[in-house]
């Protein structure tokens, strides 16, 4: 059965999303991306050494016409910020689509949502495919649903942390009731079995980075991603047991002597 | 002439359009989004945007990011 994830049209064949930040060279972000199977990949807009030019770029590994390439607005920290990076990408770029990061604060790096809704609703307004990055709250999934966001990125755990899905409940009310666009986990995915939880809940795709450059064999640990994504959509599209307190036996009681 | 690239002021600059500075600085146009006094310069628009003294030019790529 075909289960291809689309998003305003675009087709995407992986549900595990990566980022390209942390890793130690242009190559071993080459071979994770590749380990993970994942057709789209994170991308930060910064400004160009001028100074000490080298002549290899990010784009030399990754080639945007196998990938796609979704930049982000990490770092700002304001509205206008936020406009103005999107835009920046947009430029550099060869598609509308931009992760739109408005952040509230260092320690945490937990979206600001009140400069979130109002990047999300211009941005759209604009013509970008914008997917917020964003809290756990249904409420505010739904206001970015409604300001024209094209799918909502609820944090599963603060940024790098490897918590995992802090919240499961959250997440699943913003599946199940909150909005019907596509939701995709960003942030907090310490692990394989973070994955397959996140996409057990009902998520569409899940978005890593630290989980996987971060890990001590970061190639290995990508193709692991790669497998619980799979296997947590397996079993979401399977429908789980429901949890009992008490044991069911599996084997027959009639026949025994 | 004087331009402020990237936050750093450049001196002795010979370039008068954006696309002659990117072929000054050996940056390849493709890959990059230019801004000129905070607004941004099309691509289409490069090889004709002519650059005057002072002008700040943020010039700007993809980098590794989450």
């Amino acid at each position: 059965m075909d289960d291809t994830l689309i998003i305003r049209g675009i087709e995407f064949r992986s549900r595990l999303w990566v980022g390209t930040g942390k890793y130690r060279d242009f190559e071993e972000t080459r071979k994770a991306i590749e380990a993970s199977g994942a057709d789209v990949v994170t991308v930060s807009v910064r400004r160009v050494n001028i100074i000490d030019r080298k002549s290899e770029n990010l784009l030399d590994y990754i080639d945007p016409k196998k990938y796609k390439i979704l930049p982000n607005t990490a770092g700002c920290y304001t509205v206008e910020d936020a406009l103005r990076y999107s835009r920046l990408a947009r430029e550099a770029g060869i598609s509308d689509l931009v992760k739109l990061e408005v952040i509230g604060d260092e320690k945490t790096l937990f979206p600001d949502t009140i400069g979130l809704l109002k990047a999300t609703e211009i941005l759209a307004k604009e013509g970008f495919i914008v997917l917020p990055y964003t809290t756990d709250d249904p409420i505010m999934a739904k206001r970015l649903e409604d300001a024209g966001a094209a799918a909502v990125m609820p944090l599963g755990a603060p940024i790098g942390s490897g918590l995992g899905i802090r919240n499961p409940y959250n997440i699943r009310i913003i599946i199940e009731t909150a909005v019907k666009i596509p939701v995709v986990v960003d942030a907090g995915v310490g692990t394989a079995s973070d994955a397959a939880i996140a996409m057990e809940l009902g998520c569409d795709a899940v978005l890593i980075n630290t989980g996987i450059a971060g890990a001590k064999d970061p190639i290995a640990m990508a193709a692991a991603m790669k497998h619980a994504v799979i296997a947590g959509r397996l079993a979401y599209k399977a429908g789980r047991i429901s949890k009992k307190l008490y044991a069911t036996a599996s084997s027959p009681l009639e026949g025994m002597l | 002439m004087r331009l402020k690239i990237n936050g750093e002021v450049v001196d002795g600059i010979s370039a008068s359009t954006v696309q002659e500075l990117l072929d000054e600085l050996k940056i390849t146009a493709g890959r990059v989004a230019v801004e000129v006094n905070l607004s941004i310069v099309r691509k289409v628009d490069f090889g004709r945007f002519r650059l005057n003294e002072g002008d700040a030019v943020e010039i700007v790529n993809f980098v590794g990011g989450g």
